[in-house]
């Protein structure tokens, strides 16, 4: 009897111990859910610790940064009216692709993260203003806000690095 | 995840030893405790299961460490200010969501300053090495050759005679070896015993560690210093065991020890605490590290660009990093990566042994109410002693508070301070002082004197002509009918909890304060940065000083951080109110008192650019009637140009 209340004691704390890195880190951030899915969902994220996780979340943005490029160009003939704020979008969004994240990777590589973190809260900052741009009628919304939620998650990270 | 198979066995072997009457127990009951001990077991793992399931995907019920955002808590006293969340966290503006706002060329390009140091495009970061040889001051910093935001990194260059007309020079040093293949980083000059210059500079190794290089000039007879001789044996310093391969970085200038010895400071961070490493050498190619730290602080993280330095106790020059004695103090000074404030704190070395004690541990190195040497923007800063003009000068970088996208546009981000003298404050002893060096005076062109005395709420504009490159020196005066109106009024209350940067800003109106001026503003107001005083009624009818730069409104832009900035600044028994203000495009650099409080902040005005800049007095306290003198000069440009061979024409003095 005492041998079965061992062994059951034993199997619930191998299994609470494998509340990973993924999920102890993801516990730190805004979003539980969004980080772990997108952690769980990277086969390097099981191996990773912080940087490496900083890492994948600075590369699901650029995933997500081509992504709604592609959008962008694809609206431009279905909804011309809306040209002008679709360029506004198109150079905010460049700038996460072509500054925003290929500092953030040099950044967090190289263990100077305030720059890491720079380039990921500046993600937000542009996939904000690139909404804002719509005034209210955007065709890109749930694409910004995605954007918005991954830097908060990949700023608290970043964040653990200082 | 079932191993039942593995415990019956087990379970079935501990009967006869837990039940000890069991022994006579017939074969049939035998099997009936198996079943009950079945059922008990999987009872057992069902509840396991549940626990650990509960346990593993809890949705945390903290959500720290992600959003530093404070609230502003409305201390108004008349209604409509609005509260406002006023860190360095962008936000977007209430009032301007779903307002299209797209930058223009036109509005980029004025923000180009006409006399701070800047490259010509691109990125930069943290001063290095800065350093007067041969006639020319030199200044190196971090530089990306490829893009306005950080990466790449080099050692930029450029000199000049007088800290203020610089001509940009080819790079000094790039990533061109294993130990700086990944980037060539901070570091400071030291002057050898015979005039020669050794350098000390971070390299970021190809396999991403950060270690310590030496570096001297190739021609030390080149007063321009062009070229540099990475040392053959580098790297000379490696992290230490115990410390971070990626927590070891911006050594020191060096300063000479009683026996003889260099000795050098280089920062770093176990756990939490915020450290300072020392080592000892003769010839900077090998060294002894100490076991006892520099000094240390609890809960401040990792500390960049660390600088040690004496000051004077009474005279107001500077002094060499080498002086020590019983007229000197030591100021230790860290960039804290967590919250990029630079602080600095006033105390005791002791040579021997290579520790440095506060005066004060309340307000240590990187405690959040410790000093600073700037309130607002400022960061990585870095002092060097001008032998030249006996003065210790103090070299600060100003980032962007803009979008990334507003730099990659315009296609270049950051600024340096204009750089400053720094010395004790010899009357409070608390605090140091600092002032743009003299020679930014050579840039004053017309001025206009001003005398006005303004009531309560009022703003009154000041007619300078083009307001965008000024440099406003100005003294306050307060009625003293109404200091003792306040005064024995009960009914107006102590300020006991103000600071600038949770007032909201000057819109908050107390009975003695705000009161300044709005520069970068438009005509109608619609745009304005403000830089002002705001005094309080402290206890014991103390009057309290705060000093302030309100840039909430600066500009229409939804991209832009737009903080408060200030503190406290000290006010002595007879002194009049003094504050000077150098507006140059997209910086305001604000000093109060004579420099005992100062404010760096980077400003976007969409509309009071070119022409449209103009210039207001304002008070907008409720009480007060204030009295100003002010001059106001028109400032040239600098010309900061790459360097050409008609900048040498004439034959620099030696020194």
């Amino acid at each position: 009897m005492k041998m079965v209340v061992v062994m059951m004691i034993m199997m619930v704390m191998a299994m609470v111990s494998e509340a990973s890195m993924i999920e102890q880190t993801c516990k730190e951030t805004p979003d539980f859910n969004l980080c772990v899915s997108l952690l769980d969902s990277d086969p390097r994220g099981s191996s990773a610790d912080t940087s490496g996780l900083a890492l994948i979340l600075v590369d699901k943005i650029k995933g997500l940064a081509t992504k709604t490029l592609k959008e962008i160009n694809t609206l431009y003939k279905k909804r011309p009216e809306l040209k002008q704020a679709l360029d506004e979008c198109s150079r905010r969004y460049n700038t996460i692709l072509k500054a925003d994240v290929p500092e953030a990777i040099e950044a967090i590589s190289k263990g100077v993260p305030k720059f890491g973190e720079d380039g990921v809260i500046d993600a937000g900052v542009e996939a904000a203003v690139c909404e804002g741009d719509f005034k209210g009628k955007s065709p890109l919304t749930s694409l910004t806000k995605s954007m918005q939620k991954v830097s908060n998650v990949a700023r608290a990270i970043v964040r653990m690095l200082l | 995840m079932a191993r039942s198979e593995s415990l019956l066995p087990v379970t079935s072997q501990h009967d006869p030893l837990s039940e000890s009457s069991s022994n006579s127990i017939p074969e049939t009951r035998r099997r009936k405790p198996t079943k009950v001990h079945l059922v008990v077991y999987s009872g057992f793992l069902l509840i396991a299961l549940y626990i650990t399931l509960i346990v593993t995907h809890t949705r945390p019920v903290s959500t720290k460490g992600a959003n530093d955002e404070k609230t502003v808590a409305s201390r108004a006293r008349l209604a409509g200010v609005s509260e406002k969340s006023n860190e360095h966290i962008w936000k977007m503006s209430d009032d301007r969501e779903g307002e299209a706002f797209a930058w223009n060329n036109t509005m980029l390009s004025w923000q180009r300053t006409a006399f701070h140091f800047q490259p010509e495009k691109n990125w930069m970061n943290d001063p290095d090495g800065p350093l007067f040889y041969k006639g020319w001051y030199h200044f190196f910093y971090q530089y990306n050759p490829n893009a306005a935001v950080w990466g790449d990194i080099v050692w930029g260059h450029a000199v000049s005679k007088d800290l203020i007309h610089w001509l940009h020079l080819p790079f000094a040093m790039v990533p061109d070896q294993w130990y700086d293949a990944n980037g060539v980083w901070t570091g400071s000059a030291t002057f050898l015993d015979d005039g020669s210059i050794v350098m000390l500079y971070t390299g970021s190794t190809d396999k991403f560690v950060q270690v310590q290089n030496l570096a001297y000039p190739e021609d030390p007879n080149d007063p321009l210093l062009l070229k540099w001789t990475k040392f053959s044996g580098n790297p000379v310093l490696e992290p230490p065991p115990g410390i971070g391969d990626k927590d070891f970085r911006d050594p020191t200038t060096a300063w000479k020890t009683s026996d003889g010895k260099w000795r050098i400071t280089i920062g770093s961070k176990i756990n939490r605490t915020g450290i300072s490493l020392v080592y000892d050498t003769v010839d900077f190619k090998t060294y002894e590290k100490h076991d006892i730290l520099l000094h240390q602080v609890p809960n401040t993280g990792m500390w960049e660009c660390v600088d040690f330095y004496p000051v004077s106790k009474t005279k107001h020059h500077g002094l060499d990093t080498s002086v020590n004695g019983p007229d000197v103090r030591h100021i230790v000074k860290a960039s804290m990566d967590d919250t990029r404030i630079d602080h600095y704190a006033i105390g005791t070395y002791y040579d021997s042994n290579g520790t440095w004690v506060p005066d004060n541990p309340s307000i240590d190195v990187g405690i959040s109410t410790g000093l600073r040497y700037d309130y607002g923007k400022f960061y990585a800063s870095k002092t060097f002693y001008d032998q030249h003009k006996g003065r210790r000068i103090l070299w600060g970088w100003i980032g962007e508070s803009d979008s990334e996208a507003a730099d990659v546009q315009k296609g270049w981000s950051s600024l340096q301070a204009i750089p400053r003298t720094v010395v004790l404050d010899t009357k409070t002893k608390k605090n140091l002082i600092q002032w743009p060096v003299k020679e930014i005076e050579s840039l004053r062109l017309r001025s206009k004197k001003f005398h006005k005395k303004i009531g309560p709420g009022t703003v009154v504009p000041v007619d300078v002509g083009p307001a965008d490159q000024i440099d406003i020196e100005a003294e306050f005066k307060l009625k003293n009918e109404d200091l003792e109106v306040i005064f024995g009024d009960d009914s107006v209350e102590d300020d006991k909890d103000f600071s600038c940067e949770t007032s909201g800003g000057a819109t908050l109106r107390g009975a003695l304060g705000p009161f300044g001026f709005s520069v970068l503003a438009d005509q109608s107001l619609s745009e304005q940065t403000l830089v002002y005083f705001y005094v309080t009624k402290g206890k014991d009818s103390k009057l309290k000083t705060f000093f302030c730069t309100d840039t909430s409104k600066s500009t229409m832009a939804n991209d832009v951080v737009k903080p408060v900035y200030g503190s406290f600044v000290p006010v002595l028994k007879g002194e009049k109110l003094t504050m000077r203000i150098l507006v140059d495009h997209s910086i305001v650099e604000g000093f109060g008192q004579g420099g005992r409080t100062c404010i760096t902040s980077r400003v976007y005005p969409t509309k009071a650019i070119y022409g449209a800049t103009k210039l207001f007095l304002f008070n907008n306290a409720t009480d007060a009637t204030v009295t100003a003198s002010f001059k106001v000069w028109q400032m040239n440009s600098a010309f900061i140009h790459p360097f050409s061979a008609v900048d040498d024409l004439v034959v620099p003095s030696s020194t």
